[in-house]
């Protein structure tokens, strides 16, 4: 028993996106109404036709939302654990209800604002316990220091250069500028990268994705009646989440073995994606990756099979990832450039795409691949089609 | 001319919480000795302490007292506040110290008292201790004089 083709995405909901803190006076709740409304009209059904939540990274609150929007029952409502890892897994827990008959019409959404808690800062906000004094005693105060620690070493063990990293940031500006729901609109060229502050050496200012609210919601159902709906059906052709003891707790470790260490903890999720959907690297048409920081980005193309370990920054500087290149990655201007949602946008874009209404269509495009994480444990990946 | 000396982190960071798994690291650390938990079974190190081995699921630990010397396995720079307490403290260099006596186990911590220009991985270090106000001691690493 699989759930691989055997669900869709047939809706998408958004709101506009905001820099940090923009969308006050709205509530973080009204916000993800709003992209459940959206995606619920998308697909062509009410909000009472809704009886399932798949969340990730905490979720929100299931009865709240029935009592704000008027939905009468759920049969199904589940979280995935862990954070941001779990963003593209959420829409292989929605489908499993709906393969095993749990559910019928299923939400994923992610929401952010950051009104009160920068997320740059939320390592240093979380309670202090046993676990956090191995790290909070150093001064890692966000992720993004943690983060450094893991690009230094892949810059060590493999010769990758800023200028790699750059890259990655100067793709997803090139596809942010014109594209109409992007926040950054301002050119960003290899001296202006170069010359921005290091917030964590060797990452800079355009290294760091954005701090932004908005949220986004995905009506996901089977893809006998995402047929019937008003959309062209995404099937889903594969999702999984979860991960090795290698790469485990990771950034709140750091003793992952040296292997693991230099990857972005995703070898074990991509082995099994592309099982799952019965596809290799070279049938993937665009890919939504998951940029919180940009060597990440590069870390994760290895581990997802487009190059060979320690060559993900020869291959993201020969202009590979670029809109017009072999693999079109980040078409929306991604976390670094568009806006970040906690890699719900990736999941939109990718729809978008398939449904061949992107602002950036890839010519042709019948298949996305989308990542979530890198982070503690789950990590998960997605592949979308259009039939 | 050399470069900025490599501070500590805002104390007020970090607050030691314990329990009876992690505490004996602390307090070891009181008396200066770096020590980290090896299962008395199999002999595996593991760090943080854990209430079992993975190896073996044995829960006897032993904490042998270290060397104190390590490599640098990597490093950030943290030049920049990201609220505005930080300000004081800049630069500070969170690190990961490879510790060859404990089959390799790294501990997260800071590089400190040298020029931030001077720190690279695979630099040999030694183990320095702070003691805060509130009596707290946390192991630090220096570059070795010789190194």
């Amino acid at each position: 028993m699989t759930i691989a083709g055997k669900t869709a995405i047939a809706g998408v909901g958004a709101t506009p996106f905001y820099r940090r803190g923009k969308s006050v006076p709205q509530t973080l709740e009204e916000l993800v109404c709003k992209a459940i409304i959206a995606a619920v009209e998308d697909a062509g059904l009410t909000v009472r036709d809704i009886d399932g939540f798949a969340f990730y990274s905490e979720g929100f609150d299931t009865p709240k939302l029935m009592e704000t929007l008027g939905i009468p029952e759920v049969t199904y409502t589940a979280t995935l654990t862990g954070a941001g890892g779990g963003s593209a897994g959420a829409v292989g827990l929605a489908s499993s209800a709906i393969v095993s008959g749990m559910a019928r019409n299923v939400i994923v959404v992610g929401g952010t604002q950051q009104a009160t808690q920068r997320f740059g800062a939320i390592t240093s906000a979380y309670e202090a316990t046993p676990d956090t004094s191995f790290f909070a005693s150093a001064g890692l105060v966000g992720p993004g220091h943690m983060f450094a620690l893991l690009a230094r070493r892949h810059m060590h063990r493999f010769g990758t250069t800023r200028e790699h990293f750059a890259e990655v940031a100067l793709s997803g500006r090139r596809n942010a500028i014109d594209h109409p729901d992007a926040l950054m609109k301002k050119p960003l060229d290899l001296d202006t990268y170069l010359a921005a502050p290091m917030l964590a050496d060797p990452m800079c200012l355009f290294d760091f994705c954005l701090e932004s609210d908005g949220a986004v919601a995905l009506l996901v159902t089977s893809a006998e009646r995402a047929a019937d709906l008003r959309q062209p059906p995404v099937t889903v052709a594969g999702c999984v989440h979860g991960g090795d003891r290698d790469w485990g707790r990771s950034l709140y470790w750091m003793n992952m073995p040296e292997d693991a260490f230099v990857s972005s903890g995703n070898v074990p999720i991509a082995r099994n994606l592309y099982r799952q959907a019965g596809m290799t690297p070279a049938d993937i048409d665009t890919a939504q990756i998951y940029d919180h920081f940009t060597p990440m980005v590069i870390a994760q193309l290895e581990d997802f099979g487009f190059c060979e370990r320690g060559e993900g920054g020869h291959f993201v500087a020969s202009g590979a990832i670029r809109r017009e290149g072999q693999l079109p990655v980040n078409t929306d201007g991604g976390q670094l450039s568009g806006a970040y949602i906690w890699g719900m946008t990736h999941i939109r874009e990718a729809v978008a795409q398939l449904r061949g209404t992107a602002f950036h269509q890839v010519e042709g495009a019948r298949t996305a691949l989308v990542t979530g994480g890198p982070s503690s444990l789950p990590n998960s990946g997605l592949i979308l089609r259009r039939d | 001319m050399p470069g900025p000396i490599a501070k500590r982190p805002l104390e007020s960071l970090f607050e030691l919480v314990t329990d009876k798994w992690t505490a004996p690291f602390w307090e070891a650390a009181r008396e200066r000795r770096l020590v980290a938990a090896r299962c008395a079974a199999c002999g595996r190190f593991r760090m943080p302490p854990t209430p079992f081995c993975p190896g073996c699921l044995s829960q006897e630990l032993e904490w042998p007292t270290l060397s104190g010397h390590g490599r640098v396995y990597s490093f950030t720079v943290v030049a920049r506040a990201i609220f505005p307490e930080m300000e004081a403290c800049l630069p500070y260099v969170p690190a990961l110290v490879e510790l060859p006596d404990a089959q390799g186990l790294r501990l997260i911590t800071n590089i400190v008292d040298v020029a931030v220009t001077d720190i690279s991985v695979g630099a040999e270090v030694e183990v320095v201790w702070d003691e805060r106000a509130d009596g707290v001691v946390v192991p630090r690493f220096t570059l070795t004089a010789s190194g």
